[in-house]
Order: structure tokens, then sequence, then C-alpha cells
């Protein structure tokens, strides 16, 4: 369109720059600061030199972490809720919204099943309840807490209907007529089809998983089973720099760099995957949202 | 999602049976499929709602839910008694609320700006920046804040040592805490939240500028009577959702950063119900808090569904 060049709109323009780049300066260089400071000596840290690039460059705190195994055993534990937690939030939420996507009029007992799951987003129990049926299962200290309470996402299951109920009608009712069944149309027919939704809901969960962490704090009690995300929480909230004045100061100082380094290492994964997140999530958050 | 709940008129009487049972064997595939889900989420959600029944009792978990005493409302009564009940419910109201208005506003007002920029690389890259923090876990950001809030050589209070200012305790004092959640809370979405707005910023007709500015509308003017009521049904639409998370006011975010001297100003409903049940293992009364919170919440957002859908004349399901 027409774009007046007047001065003031020369002025607006070079202030908008400003203000944008410097809001997005705000959300970047936090990380940058961390990001230095793993990289830093010690006594560099410590002596508040360190800004936005690393001072004395080592990687005391990253040799630190590899030789650690309890960091080491945390990452593979959250390696693998991450891997068999997606795959089968994935399958299930594949599995449950086909049918779902189905007309009432074939499918009668339809509304009775989309009742049964919307009603869990009205809900739930509570944290006790739901505690209290984790360890009724035997699940306490096993991976496996952290994976089936959440196998089931209503949110993916209705992102993936709605991609179903897109697909043409015809695909299901030729296929029907060539001898097809369900099993059949679902897994060579749609799935192939719905790949883009299909990687957006696998980002969604596997985000979710190697973000979680307040679940491995209820559910398991030994440390020594838990995801790197409660390692993590566990490490940042005890020692708590802020608050502790002098009286453990010489620890935290020294950890300070150690601790930077094992926050780096925990969004990694996170960043690796980010430039797949921002073309699928903002799809799918705009799908989801504005259709009517 | 709920539309079209009735049979076919079958005409023929005498056909309708073995057509029933016809559609049985082909349906049977789909109950097949959908059964695992059901399953879990029996055994992982309709489960535990029956454990709200513990509410009501004094649940002592070695007797189980069918051996422990029940106490009626006792354990609600109890509740209102708790001393810190107000202040608790303030701060969840306070710092959602807080969180829910000024995180928008900011949302709106850069998609706006960004919507300005002609630059499209320039745009694109303070996009992949400002998106960035909401994928990020509060343990980790938590460990971020905590590193550069600290009063102990922490980044921000050296900045602000360089302006003559004081360290300010930002995770330790009652006045600065609050103010500390809310802004972190927006610093994470806020960008994320552009999202949307600039989803519905894009779908605003062209022509309605050119025929605008042809008319002499300046810029200030035409984002005045085109762009703000061009996003303004979903300006509405996501206030009326919001509706119900009036009582969530981030447990993640609190929990990773409050600590007992704040516990005034930043304590919540849902970190409260963690303390009184894995802390102080009062499960009866925990579950009571949670209760309580649930049912407001429940009645909150079916309220904004009922809004939204006379108001806006859209249908979650």
């Amino acid at each position: 369109m027409v774009e007046p060049n007047s001065l003031s709109r020369k002025l607006f323009h070079a202030a908008n720059y400003s203000f944008m780049i410097a809001l997005s300066l705000l959300c970047l260089l936090p990380f940058i600061h961390i990001w230095a400071i793993s990289f830093s000596d010690s006594a560099a840290v410590n002596g508040g030199l360190v800004k936005l690039w690393p001072v004395d460059f080592n990687l005391d705190a990253y040799s630190y972490i590899l030789g650690d195994s309890k960091f080491g055993s945390a990452f593979w534990i959250s390696l693998q809720r991450t891997v068999l937690g997606t795959l089968i939030n994935v399958l299930l939420c594949v599995l449950v919204a086909y049918p779902l996507s189905k007309e009432s009029t074939h499918f009668p007992a339809r509304s009775v099943y989309v009742w049964y799951f919307m009603m869990t987003m009205l809900i739930g129990g509570g944290l006790v309840p739901n505690y209290m049926a984790i360890k009724a299962y035997g699940l306490i200290d096993s991976l496996w807490a952290l994976i089936l309470p959440g196998a089931v996402s209503v949110y993916f299951i209705v992102l993936m209907l709605n991609f179903f109920r897109g697909l043409p009608r015809e695909l299901e009712e030729s296929a029907f007529v060539d001898g097809a069944g369900h099993w059949t149309i679902l897994f060579k027919i749609y799935m192939p089809l719905s790949l883009p939704s299909i990687a957006t809901i696998s980002l969604f969960a596997m985000v979710g998983h190697w973000n979680a962490w307040f679940d491995g704090l209820l559910y398991l009690n030994r440390p020594e089973n838990y995801p790197l995300q409660t390692f993590l929480q566990t490490i940042i909230t005890q020692p708590d720099m802020s608050k502790l004045h002098d009286v453990s100061q010489m620890m935290n100082v020294t950890t300070r760099n150690v601790k930077t380094a094992q926050i780096f290492v925990g969004m990694l994964p996170i960043l690796l995957v980010y430039p797949f997140l921002q073309r699928f999530f903002i799809k799918g958050i705009v799908v989801g949202s504005v259709k009517g | 999602m709920l539309r079209g709940d009735f049979d076919p008129p079958y005409t023929l009487q005498e056909g309708n049976d073995e057509m029933k049972s016809n559609r049985w064997k082909r349906n049977l595939p789909l109950h097949l499929m959908i059964i695992p889900g059901v399953i879990l989420i029996f055994l992982f959600a309709y489960i535990p709602m029956g454990g709200i029944a513990m509410a009501f009792q004094k649940f002592i978990p070695n007797r189980g839910l069918f051996g422990s005493e029940w106490v009626g409302f006792a354990n609600f009564v109890y509740m209102i008694n708790m001393p810190d009940i107000y202040d608790v419910v303030r701060n969840t109201v306070l710092i959602a609320m807080s969180k829910i208005v000024l995180g928008q506003f900011v949302a709106i007002m850069a998609a706006l700006l960004l919507n300005e920029m002609r630059n499209r690389k320039v745009v694109r890259t303070v996009q992949t920046l400002i998106y960035m923090p909401h994928f990020l876990s509060w343990v980790i950001l938590g460990g971020i804040l905590v590193d550069v809030l600290s009063t102990n050589g922490g980044i921000v209070n050296q900045l602000l040592g360089v302006f003559g200012i004081e360290p300010i305790f930002f995770l330790g004092s009652n006045s600065w805490f609050p103010i500390t959640l809310i802004a972190s809370d927006i610093w994470k979405e806020f960008g994320f939240s552009t999202i949307i707005y600039l989803a519905a910023l894009t779908s605003i007709n062209p022509s309605l500028y050119e025929a605008a500015y042809i008319d002499g509308a300046n810029r200030w003017k035409q984002t005045l009577h085109i762009t703000l009521p061009g996003i303004g049904p979903i300006v509405v639409l996501l206030a009326l959702l919001s509706l119900g998370n009036v009582l969530n006011a981030g447990f993640e975010q609190v929990f990773m950063l409050y600590s007992p001297q704040v516990y005034r100003s930043g304590d919540i409903i849902d970190t409260m119900v963690y303390r009184i049940g894995f802390q102080d293992f009062q499960y009866g009364v925990s579950t009571a808090v949670n209760l309580f919170k649930s049912v407001i919440s429940m009645v909150l957002i079916l309220i904004s569904y009922r809004l939204v859908y006379k108001i806006a004349n859209y249908r979650i399901f």
C-alpha cells in the first residue's frame, strides 16, 4: 500500500525499530550472560567481571559436569522420558482422534466418548488425589509415573481431530469401497496425510516432556531417578544465592559457573529444535485458535 | 464438536436391526482404537476425581479412601480459619490478574509495533528472539533469574549500582517479589502471545487502510479506527477465555522462586496446597483447599464459555 514518507513517519520508524530491538535484546541478553559465566574462570565470575563474553575462557564447569555421574544419568532419564513419552502421546492421540473425527450419524457412541474426554478438561482430582492414585498403582519411583498420567492429552486430540475432519470424505468412502477397514484407513491414508499435524503435536509433546520437572519431584522419591529438569530444580533452589547472604557464600561462588553451565546444557535440546518449533508451533497455535 | 447427535431417519423399519448390527461390526475397530485412551483417562483422571472425597475425610493413607474417617465439612472450616488463607487468595488473584491484564497489554502493543515494521528480516529476527523464553521451563528461567537478580554479584544489581541505586532484593522482599513474578512472567510469555494478535492483524483487509489514507486519515487515526477495531473481537475473546485463569497465578514459577520470607506477598493457592499436602501431610485439608479452587475455576470457565458463545458467537466444543 501507499506509504507516506514524512519526517514524523521516519522518526516513528527509527524509534520503533530501536524499541523493538531493545525488547529483543532483553529476551536475549540474560541467556548470553549465563552462557558467558559458564565459560568463564570462577575468579572472574566472583569478581563480577563477566558481562556478555567469557572472561578467562575455560571449560572447567563443563568438564565438571561431564564427570558428574548424577548429571549424566539425569540427562539420560530425561532423554528416555522424552522419546518414550512423545511416542506414546502421539500414538494415543491419533488413536483417539480418529474415531472422534467421525460423524455421530456413523458412530453413535461418539458423543458419549466426546463428553468422557472433555470432562477431564473441566475438573481434575488435584495434587493429593493424583499422588494417591499413582501410589496405589505402584508407579512411585518409576519412569512410567512421568509418562502415563499425561499420555492422553485432550488438547492434542482436539487439534488432531480438527485436522482429520478437514480431510476430504471421499478418501474414506473410496477406501471402504475398495474393502479397506478403519485400521487401514487410519494408518495407510490418514496418517501419511497428517504428517504436518503429527509433527506439530510431536514437538509440543517433546518440549512438554523435556521441560517437565514437578511430576518428577512429586512422584519420584529417590533423587537418582530424577529427570534433568527436576535435578536442576533441586540444585537451583537449595543453596539460594540471593537469600543466604554470608553463611554459605564460599560454597555458592565456587558453584556459580557450574550452575550456569548446567542451566545452559538443560536448555540446549530446546535450542536445537527451536527452528522447527518456531515453524510448526506457530502454525499450530494459529490453526488451533483462529478457526471458527 | 457436539453437533449431529442423531441417527438418520430410517424409512425401512424391518431393515433397522440388520443395519444396526452391520454398523456395529463396521464400527468395532473405532471402539478398539479408542479403548486404550479411555482406560488411561479412567485410571489417571476419573479415579483421582473419586479421590476428591478426601476433602471430606480425615484421610490416612494406610486406611485408604474407604477406611478413613468422614468429617463432613471440617476441612473447609479449618481452611477458613487458617490465618494466612486471605493473604493467599488475595495474592493469587492479584498476581494472576496482573499477569493476564498487563501481559495481554504488552503483547498487543508489541504486535502493533511489529506490524508497523517493514523490514522482513528484522521482523523475523525480533520474533525469533521474543518467542524463545516461552519454550523454556521455569526451572531454566528461574535459575537464570536467581543468578541475574542476586544481591550478591547479580548483573542487574551491578547495573543498578552504576546508577547509584542500592541493591534490590528482587526475590527476597515482599514489596518486590510480586513485581518480579509479574514482570518475569510477562517477559517469558509476551512474545508468544503476539502470535495470535499478529495473525489477527494480518487478516485485516488492506483496502480499508488505502481508503482511509485517501480520506486523509493519518497513521495514528488508521490505527485507532481500523487496526484496533480489527483486532477487537480476538482481544475480547481471549479476555473472556482468560477468566478461567483468575486463580492460576503460575505454580511452577512461584514454586521455583519463592521462599518463606516472601510468603506474605507471594504465596498462592497452588503452592499452599502443595505445602499442606506434602510438607504438613494434611491430605484432607490440602484436597479441600484444592477443591475450593477447582470449583470456583470451573464455574468461571463455564461462565466464560457461555459469554464467549453469547458475545463472540464462538463455540469451544
